[in-house]
């Protein structure tokens, strides 16, 4: 058993039984981070680059910390203090970090498309961990394998994703991946946040009514309201948008029922997660991040088991 | 095709193994089980019950360990393996412990099964049970401390042990 893919590049590469095997493989993982030595020698040969040409806290811990459980040899690299601010473009500095031996790279990159003209000049297998407003593949997996953990599957669940779906590359990850599995997804934020023909293009409903998608919704994956990609004003104000968007404990308990509430982090408090929702025990916000690790110890294992084959 | 161990034979060699485990081990206060997925646990599962019928009054503490994360092959073109489950909910460090595997071959395996159980603990020892082992076809020095049969093969035969749970009846063959 093998993946379909040279590199991760994004789920709408990955057929079903990828996501499958993935899972499978994340499990053993996760057994493998209970132990009291949480740390097996499988990629010891393996030396792995972080690059890091956008911020991160999340990925980029949960990535290294794969990496070294794993027991592969890990650098670090960030877009800041590097020659890159000198003008060096993104071939050379790959090409040169390469010709140090380097076995594998997992790359995040403000530019949609860049990890895929990346792969087009390398022969290293690339994990993309987040490229511009494209994908976040390695999010997705996590978020859909903490939901098969907590409901026991994935198929024939209805997930809601909230918020700025328009920028957010969590949002398409997480579309592929759920339709993969055989999930049903329904997207809700402000008209001007959401893709048009996002509904024919991907098979999502989308509804603007916040109330209304919860109420359907067995869990709801609450996205961050993405300032730092929005050109021109989307929506009048944070606060409106909290008003009107914004899941607080209020709006929960007048639900009919108890969903799960997801977020990939990092929250905006107050905005489109309340503290009294986020800390609860209906989030399983930490427990995403728990599964992160697991998942990327899994698809960094994969990827580099089918180099030779 | 060649069968070298049929139903009764199986049993009667499992049973046998048991008394053996028995005679060194006594009740299993400081002796543990453990199985190698993923066809080590088939043999390991009939030990298990087997003991427990053999010694209803003893706590007889057995667990499943995957080998996969541990290979000495990974990256070097032969395949990748998919992990099974490793359950080990006791501690084995001062322990006698028994590993347990169907077919003991080149003794690779067993050598990643080491590495892989020293990371739960530091037992006070270990021994090796195999149901077949195929003598002269080492290529580490390791050796069975109990086997249910000692064969010889060409490296171009395979041995297959069948499983009633798995494969609808118990038999080990030897296939050309």
């Amino acid at each position: 058993m093998s993946l379909s893919v040279k590199h991760l590049l994004g789920i709408r590469d990955l057929q079903r039984q990828d996501i499958e095997l993935i899972f499978q493989t994340a499990s053993q993982f996760k057994e493998v981070l209970q132990r009291p030595i949480k740390k097996v020698p499988t990629l010891r040969d393996t030396t792995i680059v972080n690059l890091f040409f956008e911020n991160s806290t999340r990925t980029r811990i949960s990535f290294e910390l794969a990496e070294k459980r794993l027991g592969a040899d890990t650098i670090n690299f960030s877009a800041s203090g590097s020659s890159v601010s000198k003008g060096e473009t993104l071939i050379d500095t790959v090409h040169n970090i390469l010709s140090m031996k380097v076995d594998m790279v997992v790359m995040r990159h403000s530019a949609s498309g860049a990890p895929h003209f990346l792969s087009k000049h390398i022969d290293v297998p690339i994990l993309n961990a987040g490229d511009g407003i494209n994908e976040h593949p390695t999010q997705a997996l996590l978020d859909a394998f903490s939901i098969k953990e907590k409901l026991g599957s994935v198929e024939g669940k209805k997930i809601a994703i909230c918020g700025d779906i328009m920028h957010s590359r969590v949002a398409l990850s997480n579309i592929y991946c759920l339709k993969k599995l055989g999930a049903e997804v329904t997207v809700v934020g402000p008209p001007t946040l959401i893709p048009k023909y996002l509904e024919s293009a991907l098979g999502v409903n989308v509804t603007y009514d916040i109330r209304e998608a919860l109420q359907w919704a067995d869990v709801a994956n609450v996205l961050r309201i993405q300032l730092e990609r929005q050109n021109t004003p989307l929506f009048s104000s944070l606060r409106e948008y909290a008003i009107a968007y914004g899941i607080n404990r209020a709006l929960l308990d007048s639900l009919q029922k108890e969903i799960v509430i997801m977020h990939p982090g990092p929250i905006n408090r107050g905005v489109e997660l309340n503290s009294d929702v986020a800390d609860s025990g209906q989030s399983i916000i930490l427990d995403q991040v728990e599964n992160g690790v697991a998942v990327r110890m899994a698809a960094l294992y994969l990827l580099a088991g089918k180099q030779t084959l | 095709m060649k069968t070298i161990l049929n139903g009764k034979q199986l049993s009667i060699t499992i049973d046998r193994l048991c008394h053996q485990l028995i005679e060194n081990h006594l009740q299993f206060e400081e002796t543990v089980l453990i199985g190698l997925q993923p066809r080590g646990i088939f043999l390991s599962d009939r030990i298990y019950s087997t003991l427990r019928k053999l010694l209803p009054d003893a706590n007889i503490r057995y667990g499943k360990l995957d080998i996969t994360f541990y290979r000495d092959d990974f990256n070097k073109g032969k395949g990748l393996h998919v992990p099974n489950e490793t359950s080990i909910d006791f501690s084995i460090e001062n322990k006698k412990v028994i590993l347990i595997d169907d077919v003991l071959y080149t003794g690779r395996t067993i050598r990643s099964a080491l590495d892989a159980m020293l990371d739960f603990g530091r037992p006070a020892a270990v021994e090796l049970l195999a149901l077949i082992d195929r003598r002269f076809s080492r290529q580490l020095p390791i050796q069975p401390d109990y086997t249910g049969r000692t064969i010889d093969a060409f490296i171009s035969q395979k041995v297959k042990v069948l499983w009633e749970e798995r494969d609808g009846k118990d038999e080990v063959v030897l296939v050309d």
